[in-house]
């Protein structure tokens, strides 16, 4: 199998400042499924063909914002070889016990130098999409609520340190760069696109001068009709669209920004390309990422929102 | 029925409708490439002081608004809704949008 390590993102936690409007936003109008609530009040949600039990939950507080972000690992020997890599980098790490967060295994979780907790685990319950898995069906009645995304696909993430941040996922978690924006003086990344798979991304980070910010946290779609079906829906549903739909030059991925109820960003993206470990990373400058066309390709300009709205 | 709203940096005003933010009526100034932010009141871009009249409020990110300045008026537009007549002064990251001449990008 070529696919170990680390898997995937898996889950998010979100603050939301009203959880009912919150819920509203991610069950009925992004479309994902509610799959059950803790005792601390946490809802939690997974899009229609995520196979685990979730990957969003959402935790009202007075504040909006990120509260980490976890990711799937092959097994519990890769859950206590990573820890044991992460120590060795000379990060602390903190084992949280199973059952914390529903349906969900231990997690080991760490601090990056941008603030951001990450979290690593093995074990999410297995609650299926609600095909079957012999001779299945190829959608769902959940398949057609809402947006619908099939997963949660990345996050981008701002912060300072980035190229600290770069070190820890290529040199301990083993993601490689795909893409990355240069500072205005061309001698580091102020931007960086990474992968632990065959995506374009699977976190992204911007340097920034607070910690622990939330950019946005992706959905993918599986076409362009479906992301100007979500403009249409977003729309019927007064949902605050930052830019798009457009396609962003980075990535080429094609994509709407828009905003939760809370002023957490979130958004929906279909395409980019298929990257491989041994591709030589694209590279854009300053001036590429809005003039060149790195944020909107058609647009080619550096929308305002995109550095300094955040939460 | 509408209210005026006064923005002291500048001397301009503009309706808002009932139901409708401060931030959201602001946006029909026309300032291209207004930085508004979220609308949620989660970002902290389009912070105001009220300084006169009064307005109601949705939920805004307390990273932004401590209790005491949402006591004293100094508030998120996005989640301001006003009751009367308001002037208000901008304190957010969008003043040098809100303050520059008009017309220019």
């Amino acid at each position: 199998m070529a696919l170990t390590g680390v898997l995937r993102p898996g889950h998010a936690q979100l603050r939301v400042l009203n959880l009912e409007e919150g819920v509203h936003h991610y069950r009925d109008v992004l479309g994902m499924v509610e799959t059950g609530r803790d005792g601390q009040g946490r809802v939690y949600l997974k899009c229609w063909d995520e196979r685990d039990h979730n990957s969003l939950v959402l935790r009202e507080a007075d504040r909006a914002g990120i509260d980490f972000v976890g990711f799937k690992v092959l097994d519990k020997a890769t859950l206590d070889r990573l820890e044991s890599d992460l120590r060795a980098y000379g990060l602390a790490t903190e084992r949280i016990p199973a059952g914390e967060m529903l349906a969900t295994g231990e997690r080991v979780r760490f601090l990056l130098p941008s603030g951001h907790f990450i979290e690593l685990y093995a074990e999410k319950q297995a609650v299926g999409n609600g095909l079957q898995v012999l001779n299945p069906a190829p959608w769902t009645k959940a398949s057609e609520n809402g947006i619908a995304p099939v997963r949660l696909d990345h996050c981008l993430l701002y912060g300072p340190n980035v190229a600290e941040v770069q070190k820890i996922f290529c040199e301990v978690l083993g993601f490689y760069l795909v893409e990355r924006v240069l500072t205005p003086d061309g001698a580091g990344n102020v931007a960086i696109w990474m992968s632990c798979s065959h995506k374009v991304h699977d976190i992204a980070f911007v340097e920034h001068p607070e910690p622990g910010k939330l950019h946005h946290l992706s959905f993918l779609l599986e076409s362009w009709e479906e992301v100007l079906r979500a403009a249409d829906i977003m729309a019927m549903n007064k949902v605050s669209v930052d830019i798009g739909p457009t396609r962003h030059g980075v990535t080429r991925g094609c994509t709407i920004y828009a905003w939760d109820p809370s002023g957490n960003r979130f958004e929906t993206f279909m395409g980019g390309y298929q990257p491989y470990p041994d591709y030589e990373p694209t590279t854009w400058t300053f001036d590429g990422l809005g003039a060149g066309g790195g944020l909107d390709y058609p647009q080619r300009k550096l929308h305002e929102s995109f550095l300094s709205v955040v939460t | 029925m509408g209210v005026n709203v006064h923005i002291e940096d500048t001397g301009e005003q503009y309706d808002c409708v009932p139901g409708e933010s401060l931030l959201k009526a602001m946006l029909r100034l026309g300032r291209r490439g207004i930085p508004s932010g979220c609308h949620g009141g989660g970002c902290g871009v389009c912070k105001v002081e009220i300084t006169r009249g009064a307005v109601s409020t949705g939920a805004m990110s307390r990273a932004h608004v401590s209790a005491d300045e949402e006591a004293r008026g100094c508030l998120l537009a996005c989640k301001a809704y006003p009751l009367s007549d308001v002037s208000l002064r901008v304190l957010g990251a969008m003043q040098k949008n809100v303050c520059r001449p008009a017309g220019k990008a």
